[in-house]
């Protein structure tokens, strides 16, 4: 999020769209009853199904899945026809105005440079024009045919209303009122917010599909505003906190890469990470990089990290390529690769696609470990449940050994929310049983690793025998003590350049935050976001204080919020050129003429003047960007494609199928099924009886939703015959599932390119194990492809058939 | 913004309180007399606003949990209410109906919190013929008290909104107790605390009135022309209350009734067929003594026994 | 002469005085069970009936196993009573002389019996409350089986429930009053409890009440030998 929860309740206008607030996050969903019913706010919901969001919604309009872009990029182009544009925000505060060099186009659904043999582009003609000074060439009359505004409206002129009805299946009044309805918060007194979740990321497109938002949030002036911003509905109480923490393979912790095998020594990997500012007097704050990154090297390798030796830059692996997302670790395991997997809060055979590949991969597998405070059906694959998990044990060598850990309600520490806030908590109960902490289990995986190097060698001892451990218990490290570290402590004492009696930073000390840390090794950081969430004030992740001066939203003493306390990013751009509040009523920070101040940290150095420094200080611009130069895989604008198991073909590139930088496997493709055979379009989602596949465990919520079940629209349940609650059998080319029948009103077939899309909807709440009754996860139906910068499996939008059927057959 | 001092909404009481609802708050009593309660506790009311509500069903799961009842695990029969009515084990139930507005030609997804009313003139208190069972205190809540429960069910028949149901290992009648026993330690209703949307608030009537008044203004903005407030006067009032969007025709909320009053049978049950049966035994009694006194017994005589003899002889 | 409906077990059994056989051994069992049931049906269904009353459940171990037990021994009474029905029904079917003999029933409650016509085995009031028992105890099983909620609550819809509720509680009291006319009429007219506890009437007694049936019997020769003792 780049807001908060609390500040959803700011808002004009609720966009739910690629999400289903109300169902799967009943909880911050109450601040959207608060908007409501305090401010008059109006609630759209965009989506495939009439859900529990639209029952409270003010309008609901159909779209058929994996058509997000075509529609966003369709209101875009409306905003621009009628001129709906927050033009001051746009000109100042976006690159509209930047020049792109010659040589950037795009055609038949392909930017410039695409390579169809390595499915991969060329990136080096999306970027600006570089003038003589060594700054990107901009055009602030907008004049320029080649500047990011007008080739952006040249992209979306295609998405007219009737193009959006003919792709997406929203008949074209309803688009229009919902297109109505957003481009009034183009207003600096209206905002609007984008409360989005799995239903845009678990696409082949998924991040482009957010892109497409976040461009029409920019040209509403909706960013940094209080009631604004890209609101991203994390699934998991602490998933913000995974991210975060650099639980990726590409990644360490706070968005710090790992190197990649080419980036031999420190000096080739920070020679790409400079981030000389691409306009004047721009932060451009990644130029801190070093600093974070060499005081994460100290957290980890303490006196073994020196200047000497790159700050034990060589103990950090080195890619080989670009990431070892999950779905390139099941397809290496698939094809034998793979001799072991820890698998730690994390049930694969329910959650990663096309399940029959996953226990395929998992039976080659020489041992398995599961993390896990409850009986997952990864942790029994190899046991048969008849129809539900029809193996045959004797067939499967792997040998699974079961690590009972304990819940988030056994255990202390910070869950970070959504909204970045780091709210930390205590246990509530003791562990049951054998159950364990998990740092228990790694703190002893290491311990047992350090031994068995340290009486054998080994060909590379020296990162796990160097690596920092100083924990009070060294069986079990503190969450305090793991949560100190992630702040950051001062190594060396720093005094003062200009009068070294003065001491800056005392050695042993909590640093106060990031703006403290050194890239000469003499403070140490876990997680440079984090930093100041422990510091010589305490754990300020722990503060209680839900007072709310002004009734901002804000609660600016309740937990701490990354970065630096920070509720809303970007905060500067609530404030026009002269650093007043775009909309009083408001009012966030403003600049008093000597300093920023309000409500909220200021995103910007607080006494730097208005009109210098771009609010956007991450970007190399100072400005936030419509144009995304080369960080997208796809392309720097987001283009229509349709899902890799489509209803109909692409009527805007009909050569191109999925979309062309997707992460998919060869051995996969012919995995792919067309709509003749497969007619019906398939989508997955949670319901708000169940959280993923633990809450069958509970009794409670088991009787809540006992049984698995699939919806369709009655139109399609006469057509094939299907009453409702009867069994019904849905396949895909990858699996079949067996469910009940609910039969609704809430789904209706979709006009789509002239021909009628019956869509199926598959909840994912049941598997073999717990408290519910039996039944199986979308995942037995689903493609293995992924998304092609953050490799989220496609789950929304794939195809089926469906007919009825009897009961499963059970053991 | 909402009235709430009262509210479940706001901070409840930490520290532990004596319980301020007892047997001398009571204004009813089934099937007795109770004095004069001594004083009068504010009227309270649990406000449930359909328009806010997403039917999440954590008021199921908080009430299951708080009472500790064990739902039964059901099958999925096409439908989301699970269980698929109240039981002795559900006191409450989110009902969907898919309703089609005619006049918008939109759908919508109507989604009603069912469970007791708590009615000030409540059906199943009048039919309880087991002294005791059930009680209503000075604050508007209707409780029952299973140790005087006989399990006849004629509660269920003085319902107007069918909602007791009868345990089959205890044989006793079951349904909301709008959490009497949270409330009278100062918190709010389990089901309240645990809406994520505020779609259920409790607290005094007089509040939770002028909150429903907020809301329906909020909703007539909406285009909802008809929405309004669920206190059935036909009943006295409710002490659980709906905000309803189309409240001029609230039995599309899954048959909630339009002007639910107590079965005029129930009342010819309860009230004239006591006095006519009691009138028409007593007086089948009285009129025998009448009988007894002014008309002697009717003894048979020497006389019939001799005419008896005399036939008898004759026919042998 | 008009033959009245006579019983296999009615017999004269000559001697002074005479003795008439009424009910056998059986049918006064049968009789019995269906007065103790209905006598505990009264009970606990008043208990329900009204709260000053709510204290008879207090004889059946107390409010729950009252309701447990009452619609158990309604059942119980169904079945006695058509034990009964079967064995009286006949001699309880309306005949042309009935409506003399209300013409006269006046005098018959006046204890005037002079002018009253003779009666069968059964006069009309008699078979007045014959029918009437009969009509208001299936009544009362059937709204009774619509109102046991613990085996039949599925069958019937709420309203229904209702108004078998209401039905229920009206025949009761019906059947009540009823009870109340039988009991005393078997008081009034002394030296009929005989025929339920010995099974016989004195000769007498039948010539008073039933002399139709009397003679009947003598006509038919059902008259036993002479040293045959009552019972």
């Amino acid at each position: 999020m780049t807001n908060s929860w609390t500040d959803i309740r700011n808002t004009d206008l609720v966009v739910i769209m690629g999400g289903n607030a109300a169902e799967a996050h009943p909880c911050g969903f109450k601040w959207v009853t608060e908007a409501k019913a305090n401010r008059g706010a109006k609630l759209i919901v965009v989506d495939p199904r009439f859900t529990r969001s639209a029952s409270v919604a003010d309008f609901y309009a159909p779209i058929r899945q994996g058509t997000d872009i075509a529609f966003l990029l369709g209101v875009i182009n409306y905003c621009i026809q009628n001129d709906k544009i927050q033009w001051e925000y746009v000109k100042a505060f976006t690159n509209a105005s930047y020049v792109v060099k010659e040589g950037f186009a795009y055609n038949d659904g392909l930017f410039t440079g695409y390579d169809e043999n390595k499915r991969d582009y060329d990136r080096s003609s999306w970027e600006y024009e570089i003038g003589p000074d060594g700054f990107a060439v901009v055009d602030e009359t907008l004049q320029n045919p080649r500047c990011v505004w007008n080739l952006l409206k040249a992209h979306v002129a295609t998405y007219t209303p009737e193009m959006v009805e003919r792709i997406c299946g929203t008949p074209k009044d309803k688009f229009l009122k919902v297109a109505e309805m957003i481009s009034e918060c183009s207003s600096p007194t209206k905002t609007m917010t984008s409360m989005y979740a799995l239903g845009w990321t678990q696409h082949s497109k998924g991040s482009q599909n957010i892109r497409s938002m976040a461009i029409l949030q920019l040209i509403l002036g909706n960013i940094g505003v209080r009631g604004g911003g890209m609101n991203a509905l994390r699934g998991h109480s602490n998933i913000q906190g995974l991210t975060d923490i650099g639980l990726m393979s590409n990644l360490i912790p706070g968005y710090l890469n790992i190197p990649v095998e080419r980036e031999t020594d420190f000096t080739t990997y920070m020679s790409s990470r400079t981030f000389k500012p691409l306009r004047p007097n721009q932060t451009s704050y990644w130029q801190n990089y070093r600093k974070f990154f060499v005081s994460f090297q100290k957290v980890m390798w303490g006196d073994a990290a020196t200047p000497q030796n790159e700050f034990a830059y060589q103990f950090l692996p080195k890619l080989d390529v670009p990431a070892y997302d999950v779905l390139r670790y099941f397809e290496m395991m698939h094809q034998g690769k793979v001799n072991g997997y820890f698998c730690q809060g994390f049930n694969p055979l329910l959650a990663f696609p096309n399940r029959q590949k996953i226990t395929e991969s998992l039976s080659r597998l020489k041992w398995l470990v599961t993390m896990d405070p409850l009986e997952t059906e990864t942790s029994r694959f190899w046991e048969n449940h008849g129809e539900y998990n029809n193996v045959n044990p004797a067939s499967i060598q792997t040998e699974v050994i079961q690590l009972p850990t304990t819940c988030f309600a056994e255990d202390e520490g910070a869950l970070v929310n959504s909204g970045r806030w780091l709210q930390w908590h205590w246990a509530g109960g003791s562990p049951p049983g054998e159950a364990k902490h998990d740092t228990w289990i790694m703190a002893q995986i290491h311990l047992r690793l350090r031994a068995l190097y340290e009486k054998e060698g080994g060909p590379f001892p020296d990162p796990i025998l160097n690596l920092t451990w100083n924990y009070r218990d060294r069986n079990e490290p503190s969450p305090e003590e793991l949560a100190r570290e992630l702040n950051g402590y001062v190594v060396e004492t720093v005094y003062d350049q200009a009068d070294p009696t003065k001491v800056v930073l005392e050695k042993g000390k909590q640093v106060v935050n990031f703006s403290a840390l050194r890239d000469d090794g003499t403070t140490a950081c876990g997680c440079w976001i984090y930093s100041g969430c422990f510091n010589e004030a305490g754990n300020n992740m722990a503060r209680r204080d839900n007072t709310d001066p002004d009734d901002t939203g804000a609660y600016p003493n309740w937990s701490f919020s990354w970065p630096l306390n920070r509720r809303i990013l970007y905060n500067r751009a609530s404030a026009d050129l002269q650093g007043n509040p775009w909309d009083p009523s408001r009012k966030l920070i403003a600049w008093d003429g000597t300093k920023w101040s309000g409500y909220d940290v200021p995103d910007i150095a607080p006494t730097s003047p208005p009109n210098v420094v771009g609010p956007f200080i991450m970007n190399q611009e100072g400005v936030s960007r419509l144009f995304a130069r080369g960080l997208m895989r796809e392309g720097p604008f987001p283009v229509h494609y349709e899902p890799f198991e489509a209803p109909i073909a692409n009527v805007v590139a009909p050569k191109v199928r999925g979309n062309p930088v997707a992460r998919i496997f060869q051995n996969d493709v012919a995995q792919f099924a067309t709509s003749e055979e497969f007619p019906y379009a398939a989508t997955s989602y949670r319901l708000t009886e169940h959280f993923h596949y633990w809450t069958k465990h509970n009794s409670v919520n088991a009787t809540l939703q006992p049984e698995f079940f699939v919806e369709i629209s009655e139109q399609l349940a006469a057509e094939k015959g299907i009453a409702q609650g009867s069994w019904v059998r849905v396949w895909s080319k990858r699996g079949e599932v067996k469910a009940k029948a609910v039969v609704t009103k809430r789904i209706k077939p979709l006009i789509c390119d002239g021909k009628p899309v019956h869509v199926v909807g598959i909840p994912l709440h049941w598997g073999f194990t717990g408290q519910a009754r039996k039944g199986w996860g979308p995942n037995s139906l689903t493609p293995f492809v992924g998304d092609a910068n953050i490799e989220t499996p496609e789950y929304k939008a794939f195809l089926v058939n469906i007919e009825p059927t009897t009961a499963p057959a059970t053991v | 913004m909402e009235p709430s001092p009262h509210t479940a909404t706001s901070n409840p009481p930490v520290a532990a309180t004596a319980a301020n609802l007892t047997e001398r708050d009571l204004v009813r009593r089934s099937a007795s007399t109770v004095p004069p309660p001594a004083r009068q506790l504010e009227p309270v009311a649990k406000l449930i606003d359909v328009s806010k509500c997403i039917g999440c069903k954590a008021c199921q799961s908080a009430c299951v949990e708080w009472n500790d009842t064990k739902p039964a695990l059901e099958a999925n029969t096409g439908i989301y209410e699970n269980p698929h009515d109240l039981t002795p084990d559900m006191f409450t139930l989110m009902r969907f109906t898919e309703w089609d507005n005619p006049q918008t030609g939109n759908l919508e997804w109507l989604i009603r919190k069912d469970g007791c009313m708590h009615c000030e003139d409540p059906g199943c208190l009048k039919a309880c013929p087991a002294p005791g069972a059930i009680v209503q205190y000075s604050n508007g809540i209707v409780d029952f008290v299973h140790e005087n429960c006989i399990g006849c069910g004629y509660c269920i028949k003085g319902c107007p909104f069918n909602i007791p149901r009868i345990s089959k290992v205890d044989h006793t009648a079951y349904k909301c107790t709008l959490c009497s026993d949270r409330v009278a330690v100062g918190q709010g209703p389990a089901c309240a605390k645990a809406c994520p949307t505020h779609a259920i608030t409790f607290g005094t009537k007089e509040d939770m009135k002028k909150l429903a008044d907020s809301r329906i203004e909020d909703l007539k903005s909406r285009g909802y022309e008809n929405a309004g407030l669920y206190d059935p006067p036909g009943v006295g009032g409710t002490h659980v209350m709906y905000v309803l969007h189309h409240n001029d025709q609230p039995e599309i909320y899954s048959g909630l009734p339009k002007d639910p009053k107590v079965s005029p049978v129930v009342n010819a049950w309860k009230g004239m067929t006591k006095y006519i049966g009691f009138a028409a035994m007593g007086l089948a009694a009285a009129a025998g003594v009448l009988h007894s006194a002014f008309v002697s017994p009717n003894r048979v005589t020497r006389e019939d026994e001799e005419k008896a003899e005399e036939l008898v002889k004759e026919k042998t | 002469m008009a033959t009245t409906s006579i019983a296999k077990e009615d017999a004269i059994h000559p001697g002074k005085p005479v003795v008439v056989g009424r009910y056998n051994l059986g049918a006064r069992i049968n009789h019995w069970i269906t007065a103790i049931s209905l006598i505990l049906l009264a009970l606990s269904g008043l208990a329900f009936f009204h709260p000053s009353l709510f204290f008879l459940t207090g004889l059946f171990g107390g409010g729950q196993e009252a309701r447990a037990f009452h619609p158990w021994i309604g059942v119980l009474l169904f079945f006695s009573f058509a034990g009964l029905f079967i064995r009286f029904w006949r001699a309880n079917l309306p005949e042309k002389a009935d409506r003399e003999w209300l013409a006269h029933a006046g005098d018959m409650i006046k204890g005037d019996e002079a002018n009253v016509p003779e009666a069968g085995r059964y006069n009309p009031i008699q078979k007045f409350n014959f029918w009437c028992m009969s009509l208001l105890i299936i009544a009362l099983i059937v709204t009774g089986l619509v109102i046991w909620d613990q085996y039949f609550y599925d069958w019937t819809t709420i309203p229904q429930k209702r108004v078998a509720v209401l039905v229920h509680s009206l025949a009761a009291v019906a059947l009540i009053c009823i009870w109340i006319a039988h009991v005393y009429a078997v008081i009034w007219s002394r030296g009929t409890l005989r025929a339920m506890t010995h099974g016989s009437v004195t000769g007498g007694w039948a010539w008073r009440h039933h002399r139709l049936w009397l003679k009947d019997l003598a006509e038919r020769h059902r008259i036993k030998k002479p040293a045959a003792p009552a019972e």
